[in-house]
């Protein structure tokens, strides 16, 4: 799977009361999650993000607590996938079990700009920084997480394996 | 056979192995899935999506709807109803609401549910609170919860452990969730990341199941998968009386690798407060004396037992809480309110001017009963302080002890509770 989008970058430990606040999980539904994604960070965020963008962010990406919201909101809003220095453990969980792409690259995230074109191969791991002509490699991600991403995320693995009953 | 942690032991038996190594992927079995009135509406979604009817066994699938209730709006009440609707669909042993819901942290491990040696997966991050009880337990998100629920089972990777060990004798109101706020200070939010993050030493072993749980409650603030404590009398003394099933105790063995261990001496401890916007921001209470709070909780999953109460009480005892400042006390289960009302402490906080809420967690992450204005300034007792956390993103949320927590409530600003006392 290939991506290509413009750059929306963050510093570290966005957590996920400022990708989703909390005074809004009174409700799941996406659409409306994605009118508030980045909220508290940045307030144009949700009307300005395009479909297919980018987010680049420092370290310890999605920390905090274990709401789905927070890449349910992402995904809704059009986001096409997040790198980070790190992410926060639940988070890369979640993104992983709901098939939202994420990619873990160091130099990516130091020579990204706002607004600069990034192209992501998920199969691959390979990130190419269009405006600045630069390229990396994503950090691998490990052979069951990608099955779990191919299959479709967790439920459908689940599924393919006859265990629902 | 290779020497293992405490957290390898439990992975290892829950997944059929005689050992594990950290970076190993597994598939355990869970004994207990929790869901709470965010995560599980989704998780209930995801379940029916995918043609899901039974869940694996009633008696192990938990729902405590506890954010936003007694429900705060109609949409609040909409995702409530969804558990509710759920729960009795599916007979669940353990589901609770009205004037039985509390604190789904304190609920647990108070009602039994949660035992020693146990895996437990939770979809709230703060799950981790019972490794207090020697059980291994983490929080996930409402897919995971959705294939717990139905397979009784789910992936994890062994996680490599740190450990922390405690020695010397606790200062007076120094408690748990000091030790806990100074090693996230000194580590920072994401100093475990992955990890498993074992407390040990002479002061952990003399340290009470409240503030054990404070301590494990925190683990998720360094960005740790899990805490835990090995189980030992006090572990004992606690499950006894309360356990629904048989449990086990596990401990590490003396030579277990750790990706770190580090040493702290608890006589040199102060109280803690860490300062707005993440609680690695530490600093001893003596250093941000004087910071005007308007506004005091003490509750939560963190500090809203009747360990906090009780220190809250002795310190308001007779006081008055500072003009301006609003304290909302809020005990974490019906169990902690029906017996602080009994002990006399009711009349403490109402007397002082406190305001006493139902056990929910309300305005720990902003939801409702207490939240802040632009401007305002906090002091919780709770474990997050993130940009909006307690209500608008331009108010300021600090955290510390109960203690710390009533004496600020007192004076008005930021104090020391030797201060006040
Ligand atoms: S009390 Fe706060 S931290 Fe604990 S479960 Fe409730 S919202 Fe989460």
């Amino acid at each position: 799977m290939k991506l290509r989008g413009k750059v929306w970058k963050f510093g570290a430990d966005i957590d996920t009361d400022r990708i989703i606040p909390a005074r809004y999980l009174n409700t799941s539904d996406p659409k409306e999650l994605a009118t508030h994604c980045m909220e508290d960070e940045d307030p144009s965020f949700a009307s300005k993000v395009r479909p297919g963008d980018v987010i680049v962010a420092d370290k310890n990406f999605g920390c905090g607590s274990s709401r789905e919201h927070a890449p349910i909101a992402l995904k809704a809003a059009g986001v096409a996938c997040v790198i980070a220095r790190s992410f926060a453990r639940i988070f890369y969980r979640n993104a992983f079990n709901m098939g939202l792409p994420i990619l873990e690259s160091a130099e990516a995230v130091d020579t990204a700009e706002n607004g600069d074109v990034i192209e992501a191969d998920m199969d691959t791991g390979e990130i190419r920084n269009v405006t600045k002509g630069l390229g990396f490699k994503a950090r691998p991600v490990p052979p069951f997480m990608q099955e779990l991403v191919k299959a479709g995320g967790l439920l459908e693995s689940i599924k393919k394996r006859g265990a629902v009953v | 056979m290779r020497s293992m942690t405490i957290t390898e032991k439990i992975l290892a038996k829950h997944c059929g192995k005689k050992e594990v190594a950290p970076g190993e992927l597994i598939n355990a079995k869970v004994d207990i899935a929790l869901g709470n009135d965010i995560t599980a509406p989704i998780a209930i979604r995801e379940f029916r999506r995918i043609g899901a009817t039974k869940v694996f066994n009633k008696k192990k699938v938990v729902l405590v709807p506890d954010h936003f209730t007694p429900n705060k709006d109609i949409k609040s009440a909409e995702q409530c109803k969804i558990l509710r609707d759920f729960a009795i669909e599916q007979k669940l042993t353990h589901y609770y609401e009205g004037g039985e819901v509390g604190v789904e942290h304190a609920l647990l491990p108070e009602k039994g549910i949660v035992v020693p040696g146990d895996v437990v997966i939770g979809a709230d991050s703060h799950t981790c609170t019972y490794g207090a009880l020697g059980a291994f337990s983490t929080g996930v998100g409402s897919t995971d919860l959705a294939a717990a629920m139905i397979t009784g089972e789910l992936w994890f990777k062994v996680p490599q452990s740190m450990k922390f060990v405690f020695k010397g004798r606790l200062n007076k109101w120094v408690s748990g969730k000091d030790m806990i706020l100074r090693v996230i200070g000194d580590i920072g939010v994401d100093g475990a990341l992955y990890r498993a993050m074992e407390f040990a030493g002479s002061a952990i072993k003399k340290l009470s199941m409240d503030s054990r749980m404070s301590m494990c409650n925190m683990a998720i603030e360094a960005g740790a998968k899990s805490g835990i404590i090995e189980p030992d009398d006090v572990t004992m003394a606690y499950a006894a009386k309360r356990a629904e099933r048989p449990f086990k105790f596990y401990a590490s063995d003396d030579d277990a690798v750790y990706a770190g261990v580090s040493e702290y001496d608890c006589s040199i401890l102060e109280p803690q407060v860490a300062c707005p916007h993440l609680p690695e921001n530490t600093k001893n209470v003596g250093e941000v004396k004087n910071v005007s709070i308007d506004q005091v909780v003490i509750g939560s999953c963190t500090n809203g037992r009747l360990e906090d109460l009780e220190v809250a009480a002795r310190i308001l005892k007779g006081k008055k809480v500072h003009r301006y400042v609003r304290l909302i006390v809020i005990p974490a289960t019906p169990l902690i309110y029906a017996e602080a009302m009994k002990r006399g402490w009711f009349d403490i906080f109402l007397k002082a001017g406190a305001v006493i809420s139902p056990p929910t967690c309300g305005p720990c992450l902003g939801g409702h009963m207490g939240i802040l204005a632009a401007g305002e300034r906090a002091l919780a007792t709770t474990n997050r302080n993130f940009v909006g956390r307690m209500g608008d993103p331009r108010s300021e949320v600090y955290l510390a002890n109960p203690a710390v927590a009533a004496a600020t409530a007192v004076k008005g600003k930021i104090a020391h509770p030797d201060e006040v006392v």
